[in-house]
């Protein structure tokens, strides 16, 4: 009935694990708890989880990604701790869990954090920029966001019923095979994957076509802001790398569910072929996360610098060939597997050569400052901070890009910071840049500038002092992946690294400080205008929050600087002479109820409860075809509403002196 | 900011001393101490590369905090120019600095990666020891095929005389890693990897599995001694004295999972153990799937 889930599934095997398990358990019906007491499940059902309005979607991707943002650092802190005091001892957590923590760490914070946190920019952004009122498939950009979070509670759920995989987040085989491991630990991460996989493919075709369909009048592709080419160069990755690792993990699953032999190390299996098609997937990927994390800096820099972006078709050319030469590195990840010198040299060179753009997007930033008159918000700042710290980690990149050192530094944890000095300041930070630009734009006033500097001086201070250390690690030749070592002169190291994971850990405290004083405060930072920073893009034109429609009438674009130039022409603000009906997306509660079928899809999978595999696929399918043949999906805000909600901002402008009249706010 | 730079100045003493330590310390780590030809070259190459790449690195920093300060919006003095976007001069200069940097460390790179392909054999007057390697969870065992020896988690090698190593693995995947004289290389089972190595002086150093394996990974390690070539044939001879024969039985005891391993001597093998090793993989009368190369 319940295939191999057993009463023995639950987490008593560790004290530590039990916490675990409770704390998730605890977390969830205190938020429970605390919607119902506000009384606010209809609301929240009505207004956010059904809804297929591209910036909600995109507030829920982020809010998503800060939770499991959460989730991850907790375990990369215990990692750092374990490692801090495991000299000649087992430290405080055995091999088997020890081994689970730095597998959820990399599988959450790459699919379940990084990801829906660019996914949730671009959703918000995109559109915003590019003068639309939603995304080209606005059903299927609901339906991707809820088998995200279908991938990230199979996760979550591994820490209650069961144990999560200890394959790392690569899962390489044989050790992810069912002989070196039986257990549901790497079915696990290959369902959570599967199933967020497909959610982030077809995010990546509803990006393309909106961006290449959906355009305002006037905005040819030249005219897109760098945050959006970045968007679009990193959807069309998504579009074609994520099906390489939906074939690989599946590839994995028929092995291990089935009996298959793809990448066993017996019976005609080859295991090199898994970490071919993984990093197939996994290098573009980290463009997939970068590219944006690029266009926002581009955004920001130019923003608060108070100037133009310097070099645009340069940084989209050099973002295009990036895209391009993703798919040419892959096997940088496997030197030490015995390929031919040809092969590696000529992998290694084809790596080299992202350099090139990369070092001109560098520049272009630096010469964006130059000349500038640069306003230390705190999005600059986290700009700063990585244009400093990122080309560390591209050096350290080309270092291990020439395979001779590759073979002295790989699997170090060398290639742990290399690859931390790339995701944290590059991606992250710029995650968080945007977060802290465009907070005012979602949700009508702005945050708190000092807890966010705050924050930024802890991340930027902290991931120094937990990553050199690494980098010296490596220097010594310390595998990554050590519950334990031997080595005493490691150890002040890994404890200047706990350190500083601990410094991150104040900085993630005062972004929350920064969320709490910012919604208590409101009032007093409430975005009137719409436009708080002098932007110089659409997503600046309309009110902040923007109305569902986004824009009451479809602006019409003459400028890489759309909205600067409308400023600067004097007709930023004026009113429409009329006003249009506007047909709008119906909310649908069948994505909701697909994210939670393929949840318990991915559950039964995992737990070999066929019966619940079955019901569950036929339920999609009905799910499926009912949407397909519902041809009433639309409906229509009257010119009349319109009018009502376009009024109720100008006489807010009003308020702002002469907002209306000159057209400019200053 | 006075108080800022009075705080730092303060804190500026102890920093150095730290970075002071750590300097010293790094000149001893394995990587940049090596003890061979090979790894020597591999860390000389590191070390070319990281100084070729400061030229652009050191002013990318100096210039993006010089430019934060100098153009921070309350100098009014500094020049603005909000509609400068477009220079043909200086986005030749982007494009040439990074394609120069990455021509320079390409030529580097392919010489170097066909110089130091861990399949060519070190040149030299003595004929390379042939020494097979076998991972298993969690130990790595080393068999003497000219000698007719086995020992486990102890590689004693001539020093001054190439060494040339077979490797698979009896079970996942593992990577052999000895910083101090070469780089890594997977072991993987049903498949043979090659690499060379080479120890100038006697000494010992720490090999390791790089790759991770499982619940006994952290304690996977090994040493090499590296011997006068007068003491490695005492030490065979001493070898072939030890009472543990590696026969099948013994070998199938060995492959079971075991922990921190001790040091273990055998004075006979079985002969074509490696092969029938990787042969079990691959069904021995079926070609060897797609192995690499040689």
């Amino acid at each position: 009935m319940f295939g191999r889930l057993t009463l023995e599934a639950l987490p008593l095997y560790s004290a530590i694990a039990a916490g675990g398990a409770l704390v998730t358990v605890g977390g969830a019906l205190v938020v429970a708890i605390a919607i119902t007491w506000l009384g606010a499940w209809r609301y929240l059902w009505t207004d956010w989880l059904t809804s297929v309005d591209h910036k909600r979607i995109g507030v829920m991707y982020i809010v998503l990604a800060l939770i499991m943002l959460l989730r991850g650092f907790v375990d990369a802190i215990m990692m750092r701790a374990q490692q801090a005091m495991a000299l000649n001892s087992g430290g405080y957590l055995p091999p088997e869990h020890f081994d689970q923590i730095f597998s959820s760490h990399g599988t959450i914070m790459i699919f379940f954090m990084a990801m829906p946190f660019m996914t949730g920019l671009i959703n918000i952004i995109v559109p915003l920029q590019i003068g639309t009122r939603d995304v080209a498939f606005p059903f299927l950009n609901s339906l991707s966001l809820w088998l995200t979070a279908a991938g990230a509670g199979l996760v979550m759920l591994s820490l209650v019923i069961g144990k999560f995989s200890t394959a790392g987040w690569t899962g390489y085989p044989p050790y992810s095979g069912v002989e070196a491991n039986p257990g549901v630990g790497v079915d696990y991460w290959i369902w959570a994957i599967l199933i967020s996989g497909v959610g982030s493919t077809l995010s990546g075709i509803n990006f393309v076509v909106t961006i290449l369909k959906r355009r305002a009048p006037g905005m040819t592709l030249m005219r897109m802001t760098p945050f959006t080419w970045t968007a679009l160069c990193a959807s069309v990755l998504m579009a074609f790398a994520f099906p390489a690792l939906t074939v690989a993990c599946g590839l994995l699953a028929l092995d291990r569910t089935f009996g298959m032999h793809f990448f066993t190390n017996a019976h005609g299996g080859n295991m090199m072929n898994y970490p071919n098609l993984f990093w197939i997937w996994g290098h573009p990927e980290v463009y997939i996360l970068i590219l944006p994390a690029f266009g926002v800096f581009s955004e920001v820099v130019s923003t608060f610098s108070r100037k133009r972006l310097f070099g645009y078709e340069s940084l989209v050319y050099a973002t295009a060939s990036i895209a391009v030469l993703s798919f040419t590195v892959w096997l940088h990840h496997f030197f030490t597997m015995g390929s031919s010198a040809n092969v590696n040299a000529f992998f290694g060179i084809t790596t080299m050569i992202i350099a090139v753009p990369t070092g001109v997007k560098v520049f272009n930033w630096l010469l964006t400052m130059y000349r500038g008159r640069i306003d230390f918000h705190p999005s600059m700042m986290w700009s700063i901070g990585f244009m400093i710290t990122f080309v560390i980690g591209g050096m350290t990149g080309v270092l291990l890009a020439i395979p001779p050192a590759d073979f002295l530094m790989h699997n170090t944890t060398f290639l742990v910071a290399h690859f931390h000095n790339m995701i944290i300041p590059g991606v992250l930070f710029g995650y968080l840049a945007g977060y802290m630009y465009w907070f005012p734009k979602a949700f009508g006033f702005e945050l708190n500038r000092g807890w966010g500097l705050a924050s930024f001086w802890c991340w930027l201070i902290g991931f120094y002092l937990a990553f050199m250390p690494l980098y010296i690690l490596g220097f010594k030749g310390m595998p990554r992946r050590m519950e334990q070592y031997n080595d005493p002169s490691w150890q002040p190291y890994l404890m200047v690294a706990a350190f500083g994971a601990f410094v991150v850990l104040l900085g993630i405290g005062a972004m929350v400080m920064q969320l709490y004083v910012s919604i208590r405060d409101r009032r007093k930072t409430a975005d009137i205008t719409g436009d708080p920073f002098e932007g110089r893009t659409l997503e600046w034109a309309t009110s902040s929050p923007s109305p569902a429609y986004n824009f009451a009438v479809l602006p019409e674009v003459r400028d890489r600087e759309p909205f600067l130039e409308m400023k600067e022409r004097g007709v930023a603000y004026r009113r429409p002479a009329a006003y249009e009906n506007i047909h709008m997306p119906k909310n649908s509660m069948v994505g909701v109820a697909m994210g939670a079928f393929a949840f318990a899809l991915g559950f039964a999978m995992i737990w070999h409860i066929w019966w619940l595999v079955a019901a569950c696929g036929l339920a999609m399918w009905i799910a499926m075809i009912a949407r397909s043949s519902d041809d009433d999906s639309e409906f229509i805000v009257t010119a009349a509403e319109v009018k009502q909600t376009e009024d109720a901002r100008y006489r807010a402008l009003a308020t702002k002196t002469g907002a209306t009249r000159t057209g400019s706010r200053k | 900011m006075k108080q800022a730079v009075d705080k730092l100045l303060r804190v500026a003493p102890a920093v150095g001393v730290a970075l002071f330590a750590t300097a010293c310390d790094l000149r001893h780590s394995a990587v940049l101490d090596p003890k061979g030809p090979i790894a020597l070259a591999e860390r000389d190459l590191l070390r070319d590369a990281f100084y070729v790449m400061m030229l652009v690195i050191v002013p990318v920093i100096v210039l993006t905090l010089l430019f934060a300060w100098r153009y921070r919006a309350s100098n009014t003095r500094a020049v603005y120019t909000p509609k400068w976007a477009e220079s043909a001069k200086l986005d030749a200069i982007t494009w040439l600095i990074p394609a120069l940097i990455v021509i320079a460390v390409g030529v580097l790179l392919w010489r170097s990666t066909h110089k130091l392909d861990p399949y060519r054999e070190i040149a030299s007057s003595t004929p390379p020891l042939e020494v097979q390697v076998v991972a298993q969870d969690w130990k790595w065992l080393f068999i003497y095929p000219e000698q007719g020896i086995a020992t486990v988690n102890q590689l004693a090698i001539p020093n001054g005389r190439p060494i040339s190593l077979r490797i698979t693995s009896d079970t996942v995947m593992n990577s052999f890693y000895v910083p101090q004289l070469a780089g890594q290389i997977y072991a993987m089972a049903g498949m043979q990897t090659r690499l060379q190595l080479l120890a100038d002086q006697p000494g010992k150093f720490v090999g390791r599995n790089s790759m991770y394996s499982g619940g006994g990974f952290s304690e996977q390690h090994f040493e090499v001694v590296s011997l006068s070539p007068a003491d490695f044939d005492a030490w065979v001879a001493k070898t072939k004295q030890a009472p543990g024969k590696l026969d099948a039985a013994a070998y199938t005891a060995l492959a079971a999972k075991s922990r921190s391993n001790p040091i273990a001597y055998y004075s006979a093998i079985e002969p074509k153990m490696f092969d029938s090793i990787i042969a079990k993989y691959t069904h021995a009368h079926s070609a060897p799937i797609a192995a690499p190369r040689r």
